[in-house]
């Protein structure tokens, strides 16, 4: 039956990262860009919350609770509404948890999970894009094959997120169908395995904060039982939908984030006598913001919803994604032309939002809801 | 808790009114369209019935007795309304009951004023209501109208002109049924829109004259009526709400309020246009052997595939935020500011989207052969009345900004 209203834990868990964001995220967002690193103390406060903890199985030392992609948007949305590197950094951790939790054999959990559970910050990440224009997640170039009873993983990789901390990866590569054709699979690879090669750290225009490099897989052998959910193409869609519904609800944050700002500063700012705000040209713009945050997030929640209720979602992941990535440059860009020169100068941070939000459209695996 | 998935009752409803949408609208959309000003009868006749039996659609009873729980009406309804409209938008709104006017004595009416004009929708003919507003001179800024009514004894006199009503002339031509219509007057221009009040005019009632219906670009198997008030003379009782006038536009504000519970209906009629035509261009690529590809690289998408997954996503969009505002209302929660964002989306979306489709299909989009290009024609209504795109915006600034009326216009 038709609801709008999130239900209470997912309310106090969105109060507490809304103040988080507010508190911790937001304050640092310039300073983190500017110096290419997020603060060790703000991802140790960070950690604290138990955003990465929580939905590991108390068996394997965290707290238990049930994975809700749905929970997952609200949380990637409000840290992405702080910023979305330092959002992008802190839930790193899960682009490998969340896929160990859904799809890896319990042996494989009892191996890599209990890391997560400890008190001080752990990386972890995953590796999906490739170095092309025309990268398909949905056949991926990077090559798996069966050896034995192993499988080789050979392939080129680019913005992996914490490429040279991540102790383990999940790497998005094609398992050939016999027909010429691939399907993709996430096979988890320890950084330390022969053949594979992190490269130094990328530069970008926006998420300057997030350490992201490429890598290089050659010959890489890895157990069996590291490729995850073999064979389960149902699987594998779900773990794109993840990774499609994470990247639209921080789309949906940031857009958030640029709309709040460039409100704030129409109320302020004032020109012939009132408010910016006052003049319709700027009023619409910012009537037009607000209406489209709340159908990208209504758009990134049904996936959400249809993903916890273990549906086929890949359409509304899909579309979601496409429609929040369109949207938030949009808005980051009205955003910033209600600022005009102001926003031009890096004393505010629509600038920031404007580069963070280009990179939407383009990056696919660096969040999972 | 989060959840879009419909009730088991209102997906049977949507169920049922899409059967009927399918097999007693869409034969006749074409028919009635070319002939404009023709009465749909059997259509109508069958939907009085239907919705006096099973109390589905939006032409359901609304006196407090009908079986619809309350719970959802307003969803419902905006379920309801889309299905119909899928069928044809012109018919959906020639459809006989409470309609407007109807929904104005429902939200504000006195008991007495519920029994004397809501009744009559048991009738065994078809009865419409209109809601009178627009003048030549006031559209948008319905603050400015012109009709006056005036207290003389036992009744007001009305006097002015109203436009563009909406089944003005079934509601009010007593010939046509035993409907009324809700007009707004002014009963103290110098009071600016706190002087405005809307009253309940019987059709038939001498001074109220229909004195033409519009050729319109869409929509045209529903009347749109230009209304004559000469002297009109209405029972005092016939005001809705008080007939002092405050101090303040409080009371204009409540007459405003109708809109948050018509805007969702307006939204769920657009989509259910441009799902129309969305489900044709879907048919047609099909045919074609077109697949679209949900989860492919961005990069290898065709430039159909992009406007498809367009179309269908902004819908979708637009759907949402139709639904969370008529669900809000069921809650009783205030949905001023989300009323206006479905509203304004949808009529946008819509335009949008109809035109694309024309564009798709190329000469069969442009041909009268099929309905694509009538639906085009019936989406951009959607855009303009019960609020126009822009008026919407301006509402949804207003609120977004804490402004009042006198600091943003």
């Amino acid at each position: 039956m038709i609801n709008f209203e999130l239900d209470e834990e997912q309310k106090l868990i969105r109060e507490t990262v809304i103040g988080f964001a507010r508190d911790e995220i937001r304050p640092y967002a310039r300073e983190a860009d500017e110096k290419g690193a997020v603060p060790a103390s703000l991802l140790q406060r960070g950690w604290e919350l138990g955003l990465v903890q929580g939905i590991i199985p108390e068996e394997y030392g965290g707290s238990g609770s049930e994975h809700s992609a749905l929970t997952g948007a609200v949380i990637a949305e409000e840290l992405a509404y702080g910023d979305l590197a330092i959002a992008m950094h802190l839930l790193a951790p899960r682009l490998l948890t969340v896929p160990l939790v859904e799809f890896a054999s319990s042996a494989l959990k009892r191996s890599l999970l209990p890391a997560f559970c400890g008190d001080v910050f752990e990386a972890g990440t995953a590796a999906v894009m490739e170095p092309r224009f025309d990268f398909d997640s949905s056949a991926p170039a990077t090559v798996l094959r069966r050896d034995g009873d192993e499988y080789v993983v050979s392939g080129a990789k680019c913005y992996v997120p914490l490429g040279s901390q991540a102790k383990h990866i999940v790497v998005l590569a094609g398992l050939a169908n016999g027909d010429g054709t691939v399907h993709p699979q996430a096979v988890v690879v320890a950084r330390d395995t022969p053949g594979l090669r992190v490269g130094g750290r990328e530069k970008s225009m926006g998420l300057k904060a997030l350490e992201t490099t490429s890598l290089e897989l050659d010959a890489c052998r890895v157990p069996r039982d590291h490729v995850l959910a073999a064979g389960d193409e149902r699987a594998m869609r779900r773990l794109a939908d993840l990774w499609h519904v994470g990247l639209g609800a921080m789309a949906v944050g940031v857009a958030r984030a640029a709309y709040d700002y460039a409100r704030e500063y129409a109320k302020e700012r004032r020109a012939f006598g009132q408010a910016i705000a006052q003049k319709q040209a700027i009023a619409f713009m910012l009537a037009e913001m607000a209406m489209e945050v709340d159908a990208m997030r209504l758009l990134v929640w049904e996936a959400a919803w249809k993903l916890d209720r273990h549906e086929d979602a890949t359409r509304e992941a899909y579309l979601s994604k496409r429609y929040a990535s369109d949207m938030v440059l949009r808005i980051a860009d009205n955003a910033l032309q209600v600022l005009g020169g102001h926003g031009y100068i890096r004393d505010h941070l629509v600038e920031l939002f404007l580069r963070n939000a280009r990179g939407f459209a383009t990056l696919e695996g660096l969040a999972i809801a | 808790m989060i959840d879009f998935e419909l009730s088991p009752e209102i997906a049977a409803m949507r169920d049922q009114l899409h059967m009927l949408a399918e097999h007693a609208m869409r034969p006749i959309a074409r028919e009635y369209d070319e002939r404009e000003h023709e009465k749909p009868w059997d259509f109508i006749n069958m939907m009085w019935q239907l919705s006096k039996s099973s109390g589905i659609g939006p032409g359901a009873a609304k006196d407090g007795k009908d079986k619809a729980p309350e719970r959802d009406r307003n969803l419902r309804t905006v379920v309801a309304v889309e299905e119909l409209s899928w069928g044809d938008a012109g018919l959906y709104l020639s459809i006989p009951g409470p309609g407007l006017g109807g929904a104005a004595v429902m939200a504000v009416g006195t008991p007495d004023q519920k029994q004397r004009f809501l009744s009559r929708f048991k009738d065994d003919k078809p009865v419409w209501s209109a809601m009178a507003i627009t003048e030549p001179g006031a559209g948008s800024d319905s603050a400015a109208i012109q009709t006056t009514a005036v207290r003389d004894g036992d009744h007001w006199v009305l006097n002015g002109t109203k436009i563009f009503c909406t089944s003005g002339l079934m509601a009010g031509d007593a010939t046509k049924s035993n409907g009324f219509v809700v007009v707004w007057a002014t009963i103290d221009r110098s009071a600016g829109r706190a002087g405005i009040k809307s009253f309940i005019v019987d059709a038939g009632t001498p001074g109220m004259t229909v004195a033409k219906c519009e050729d319109k670009l869409g929509i045209r198997a529903s009347d749109t009526a230009t209304l004559i008030f000469e002297d009109c003379r209405v029972p005092l009782d016939n005001i809705l709400g008080s007939p002092e006038v405050p101090k303040t536009s409080e009371g204009f504000k409540g007459v405003m309020a109708t809109f948050d519970a018509t805007r969702p209906i307006v939204a769920a009629s657009a989509i259910g246009v441009g799902r129309a035509a969305l489900d044709f261009v879907r048919d047609e690529l099909k045919k074609q052997g077109v697949e679209i590809r949900y989860g492919v690289g961005p990069r290898k998408l065709t430039a159909i595939e992009r406007d498809f997954m367009d179309m269908e996503t902004q819908l979708q969009a637009a759907r949402l935020l139709t639904w969370r505002a008529a669900w809000m209302m069921d809650q009783g929660q205030k949905n001023n500011l989300e009323a206006s964002m479905a509203k304004a989306k949808a009529g946008l979306v819509v335009t949008q989207v109809t035109q694309k489709a024309v564009e798709m299909l190329g000469p069969l989009g442009y041909s009268r052969e099929l309905l694509l290009e009538k639906w085009m024609r019936d989406a951009k209504i959607n855009d303009i009345f019960e609020g126009t795109q822009q008026i919407n915006m301006m509402i949804i600034a207003r609120r977004i900004l804490g402004y009042s009326s006198k600091e943003l216009s």
